[in-house]
């Protein structure tokens, strides 16, 4: 049995399925893209939500909140946030941190002007729009 | 030490060791803010103590990767390393850009650090492990091309064997999808999608290549085995990976607004990832039953079994458990995630560089293996943090099950913040198998230290 397949019949095996799955998945990711129009609400990549994604990414709220379930796991997921409590309180919530609460999770104070927090509440309406093929199960996030 | 130029590797060992060090630190305190919310509160928030505790994981394991490279091409090879001196160069330059920037992380505030470091010309900074400001992302591409230039005209002067031809394409590949870290569309969707081109072809691409790559190499010198054999199961691992895993990246694509014909594609070769795992975990024990040498390092040994049996729990069975579409619906971006990530990470790539450093270090320091005392402390570290580990994952598994019954499943679901009041036990007991497993992570430094004597002299 070990006669017949040799190291070097691994080996092509290896560079032939390597290359023709990672065509695969080229050819894939074309059609991925083609496709994303139709679901990543790109129509509304404003400026305003553009700099909204560069408040999000330079306050790093990843670092404890999920977004579309991606990021960190200490706070809550964000990319329906928009429909679970509204701009509003989105804004208030973010203004009136740190809480203070004794031993409760803490969320700093990014001391961010009313344009800034539009443009957050602009990016954060964007992400809840994307067609995330009904995910998350359900408001809580 | 068959090579005089070998040696280099010993700074990157310990350098590796030492962030190791650091990573856990940070871990225990992040694991502590779980339960005391407001622990080291505003001095230290929780997402800063994350950036240090990922970024010393991977630079820690790049150092040991390369600490391994440096080991193991020129003796695979049969010619001195290139340029020694490149090497010691590089060292220095990666370790003092990556203390600067964790400095950088622990004492200015983010947003500042992103303006003075360029990231209003370039915005690279803000994603999960990626949060290195733009000047250090191309220290590591100017550090990754040098150190890959050492390697590869080491290896174009001399032998070329599988492990190492495998090691170098395993180390190119992370090079060249790193370079994807600089590309971060507006789009959050294509944010997303090209984000995990970086993530998931690391650690479950090109970075299954290395660890198979200083696996195959352990076991040979361990072993004793024929070569011939074990590179053949080489080829045969690191195929099952590629072939799996490169479609296997669409399991991140089920909920981030991608078509959603991923749910199939990712879930069915997703589902297929463990197996690479699995003939890694047969390889490794059918190459130590088919000895034909008593190797005097019995805790290298140790690792290497290990690491092929965690690996698999870890990234195989646990990443089984929410890989499939219908799952990971409920379980997407919950503690189950945050579990399988941890006993995944410590089971494939943190057991592999210290059983690199338990075979090589020995070497370096003149011995064949370290004496029978500091090899029972050594296994003791093993154990320790091994089944430390393992209850870390336990208990997040745990936590994860009860959060997504009670946040997503539950008629009556609640909150993330009470959902997270109610599982904070799960969390407690998390917390003290952390201490355990630094615990074990102080039993190993301490078997560096240990004299007594050796039953094999130098080599």
């Amino acid at each position: 049995m070990s006669g017949t397949f040799t190291k070097s019949m691994a080996r092509n095996i290896f560079y032939g399925g390597t290359v023709f799955f990672f065509l695969l998945f080229l050819a894939l990711t074309y059609d991925t893209n083609q496709a994303l129009p139709k679901r990543d609400n790109s129509q509304n990549l404003t400026p305003e939500v553009i700099a909204g994604k560069k408040i999000w990414e330079t306050r790093n709220c990843i670092g404890c909140h999920t977004l579309l379930g991606e990021g960190a796991y200490f706070a809550p997921e964000l990319g329906n946030v928009y429909v679970r409590r509204g701009p509003d309180f989105i804004k208030a919530w973010i203004q009136a941190q740190p809480t203070g609460a004794p031993g409760r999770r803490q969320m700093p104070q990014f001391h961010l002007s009313d344009k800034e927090l539009d443009d957050l509440v602009a990016f954060l309406k964007y992400a809840s729009e994307i067609n995330t093929a009904n995910w998350p199960p359900n408001i809580e996030g | 030490m068959q090579y005089k130029s070998q040696a280099v590797a010993k700074p990157y060992f310990v350098a590796a060791i030492g962030l190791f060090v650091g990573q856990i630190v940070f871990g225990l305190i992040m694991g502590l803010q779980y339960v005391v919310g407001d622990f080291l509160f505003p001095a230290l928030p929780f997402n800063v103590a994350r950036m240090v505790h990922t970024n010393l994981l991977i630079v820690w394991l790049l150092f040991g990767f390369m600490g391994a490279a440096y080991y193991m091409v020129p003796e695979e090879s049969e010619t001195e390393l290139y340029s020694p001196k490149l090497a010691l160069g590089l060292f220095w330059i990666f370790l003092v850009a990556g203390a600067l920037t964790i400095l950088g992380y622990l004492f200015v505030p983010y947003a500042t650090l992103a303006e003075m470091t360029g990231n209003d010309i370039l915005a690279t900074m803000g994603r999960e492990f990626l949060e290195q400001p733009l000047l250090t992302k191309i220290g590591i591409v100017i550090v990754a091309l040098g150190f890959l230039f050492n390697i590869s005209m080491t290896m174009l002067k001399g032998r070329k064997t599988a492990i190492s031809m495998v090691l170098l394409l395993g180390l190119w590949g992370l090079a060249i999808f790193f370079l994807f870290s600089f590309y971060n569309p507006h789009n959050l969707v294509k944010d997303k999608y090209y984000w995990w081109w970086v993530v998931h072809l690391w650690v479950e691409g090109v970075w299954e290549l290395i660890l198979g790559a200083l696996l195959a190499f352990v076991l040979i010198k361990v072993t004793g085995v024929d070569r011939e054999v074990i590179e053949k199961w080489l080829y045969v691992i690191i195929t099952l990976t590629l072939v799996t895993g490169i479609i296997g990246t669409g399991h991140h694509y089920y909920w981030i607004g991608a078509p959603e014909y991923w749910q199939w594609w990712g879930s069915v070769f997703s589902a297929l990832e463990p197996i690479p795992f699995f003939a890694m975990t047969v390889f490794a024990f059918n190459m130590v039953n088919r000895r034909r040498r008593e190797h005097p390092n019995k805790a290298a040994v140790l690792w290497a079994l290990g690491t092929g049996v965690m690996a698999f729990l870890g990234a195989g069975v646990w990443g089984f458990l929410h890989t499939l579409a219908p799952v990971n619906y409920y379980t997407h971006g919950s503690q189950i995630t945050a579990a399988h990530g941890h006993m995944a990470f410590y089971g494939a790539y943190v057991m592999v560089v210290l059983t690199l450093i338990s075979y090589a270090m020995p070497i370096l320091r003149g011995r064949a293996a370290n004496s029978p005392r500091a090899q029972v402390l050594e296994m003791w570290s093993f154990w320790l943090m091994t089944i430390a580990m393992v209850f870390i994952t336990l208990f997040l598994t745990a936590a994860g099950i009860l959060q997504v019954w009670l946040q997503r499943i539950s008629t009556a679901p609640l909150s993330f913040m009470a959902t997270q009041d109610q599982i904070s036990l799960f969390y407690w007991l998390r917390e003290i198998s952390g201490v355990i497993f630094l615990i074990g992570l102080v039993i190993y430094l301490v078997s560096f230290f240990v004299k007594g004597e050796s039953r094999v002299g130098a080599q």
